[in-house]
């Protein structure tokens, strides 16, 4: 199978660019164990998937890295740096979009430059080219429930761009949008990757979604959680986004991650 | 209301219950009851009296301050109570027993301890409307969508930001909602202070009356007072459905 094991560039720096680790996470709810003995290393401007079944922990992981959840045991390290809570090297999009309903599009997606105590002129300048840049240009005065499902991620999205973090943390970001738009979203995500400097973090439970976009797909097994399997999907991304679905290294590796989840479906 | 078909425009059932007030005045029933348009016009002569003016700038000051040391006190014990649960458990019952007790019967306790005076007056009217104002607050962070917050914590956001960025705005519709509730329990409060107090606003004014039998000078002024917290209350609900668009969607 065409998967390549690591990257060459990887091989050659070792560790450095490494943008996020997580090391041995395990996380108990009361005496639920959601998390066990994790460690995964995020290689930086790079897209990696968590992939898994409902309930095996995905987001915890994800609000864990983010800081705002606190492991039971382990860490997190972002740019070499333990992570004690939320900080400006990380930016969260939230599977329900989590934007201020009392608030235009404008002052959603300068919410956290607003938190970050940038000036108002500032913030709605930069605001404004991320709106444009999601494609939301002309609904800046527009407010929430005036908006599709597909639209109001599309302003989460400015928003978690507008404070250029390193680091974006993607929970499902487009589960709760129609499939039409969800696939439009999956190209723009691709092109985002490619001209960002980021390193994203994407958690999905659509093994198809996962291959689609990642350079890198871990797959989670459920409780208590830990990295079953990383898959490094590699040639089939420079072929154009228009081709990747018939690829037959994505049609294998779809195939093979439903093979190794299939036993834990039911 | 429809008519033979018309649509009458609303509140024009005041007309018949006037007219009939009218009718029941001109009959002389009772010294109790004189007709509406003696009242009427009894109204125009009281509210230029400096009596009336007086009484109506001491409930006012009396109303006023009872109100804002509600709101002022109420909303932040209200959103404290909603995101602590420490502070909820030390608090509810205490809230639930003052929301449904008969505060007219504090009110001499309350002479006692603050005089027969503005004061007690401004606390009646208070512990009147603060109740309902806490626990409509609380409400409104206790349905707060989690997420909201999460986000705000994500971006940064310092607890004070928190508390008048997200929490403040997410329990808006609920605050409002209880203010108005608890302007109209003020209303309440202001009016049984004045009565039982009886030497200042209202209380003074009413006790002159009915010591005279004024009767259509007594009925003037219960109109002004019901006509003034109903505008009061009008005024609350169009500030509610102000926010009603988000209400729905949070
Ligand atoms: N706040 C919580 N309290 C108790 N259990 C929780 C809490 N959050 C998540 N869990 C449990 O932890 C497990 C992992 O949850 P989650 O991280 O949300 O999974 P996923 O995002 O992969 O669906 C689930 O079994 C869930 O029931
Ligand atoms: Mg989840």
């Amino acid at each position: 199978m065409a998967m390549s094991q690591i990257k060459p560039a990887l091989v050659a720096v070792p560790g450095s660019d490494i943008a996020v680790s997580t090391r041995n996470i395990t996380k108990f709810y009361g005496y639920v164990e959601a998390l066990r003995d994790l460690s995964l290393e995020f290689p930086r401007g790079q897209l990696t998937s968590l992939l898994g079944p409902s309930g095996c922990g995905k987001t915890t992981l994800l609000k864990i890295i983010g800081g705002l959840l606190e492991p039971t045991s382990g860490e997190v390290e972002v740019n070499g740096q333990t992570v004690t809570g939320p900080g400006p090297d990380r930016a969260f999009v939230f599977q329900d979009f989590a934007l201020l309903p009392w608030a235009s599009v404008m002052r959603n997606v300068a919410f956290g430059l607003e938190m970050r105590g940038v000036g108002r002129s500032e913030r709605e300048d930069i605001a404004a080219r991320y709106i444009k840049e999601v494609g939301l240009a002309g609904f800046e005065k527009a407010y929430p429930h005036q908006l599709s499902g597909g639209m109001r991620q599309r302003v989460g999205l400015a928003r978690a761009l507008s404070v250029d973090a390193q680091v974006l943390l993607m929970d499902e970001p487009f589960s709760a949008v129609d499939e039409q738009t969800r696939r439009k979203f999956q190209e723009d995500l691709l092109s985002l990757v490619q001209n960002e400097n980021k390193t994203f973090i994407f958690v999905t439970h659509s093994i198809e979604e996962a291959v689609y976009v990642s350079d890198q797909i871990a797959i989670l097994l459920p409780r208590p959680s830990r990295v079953s399997e990383i898959i490094r999907p590699s040639n089939f991304r420079e072929k154009g986004v228009d081709n990747i679905r018939r690829d037959p290294e994505y049609l294998d590796i779809v195939d093979q991650i439903w093979s190794s989840l299939r036993s834990y479906v039911e | 209301m429809t008519v033979f078909g018309y649509r009458l425009p609303g509140m024009s059932s005041l007309l018949i219950w006037g007219l009939l007030w009218e009718v029941v005045g001109q009959l002389d029933l009772t010294f109790f009851i004189p007709a509406l348009s003696e009242v009427i016009s009894t109204l125009f002569t009281v509210i230029q009296t400096s009596a009336f003016q007086v009484a109506l700038a001491e409930t006012a000051y009396a109303f006023l301050a009872g109100v804002f040391f509600a709101i002022v006190i109420g909303i932040p014990i209200g959103i404290l109570m909603g995101k602590n649960r420490l502070i909820d458990e030390m608090l509810l019952p205490w809230v639930n027993v003052f929301l449904s007790a008969p505060l007219t019967a504090l009110v001499p306790v309350l002479m006692v301890l603050f005089g027969f005076g503005m004061k007690s007056i401004i606390i009646t009217t208070t512990l009147f409307a603060i109740w309902i104002i806490i626990l409509n607050a609380r409400a409104g962070v206790k349905q707060i969508n989690r997420s909201l917050v999460e986000m705000a914590r994500s971006f940064g956001a310092s607890p004070v930001d928190a508390f008048t960025k997200i929490y403040f705005w997410a329990a808006l519709p609920e605050i409002l909602g209880g203010v108005r509730i608890g302007v109209i329990r003020a209303v309440k409060g202001v009016i049984i202070g004045q009565l039982l107090i009886s030497i200042v606003g209202f209380g003074a004014l009413f006790e002159l009356y009915s010591a005279n039998f004024l009767m259509s000078h007594f009925w003037a002024v219960l109109i002004v007072l019901f006509a003034l917290a109903f505008t009061i209350s009008e005024f609350l609900a169009y500030l509610e459905r102000r926010v009603s668009y988000y209400a729905a969607k949070r």
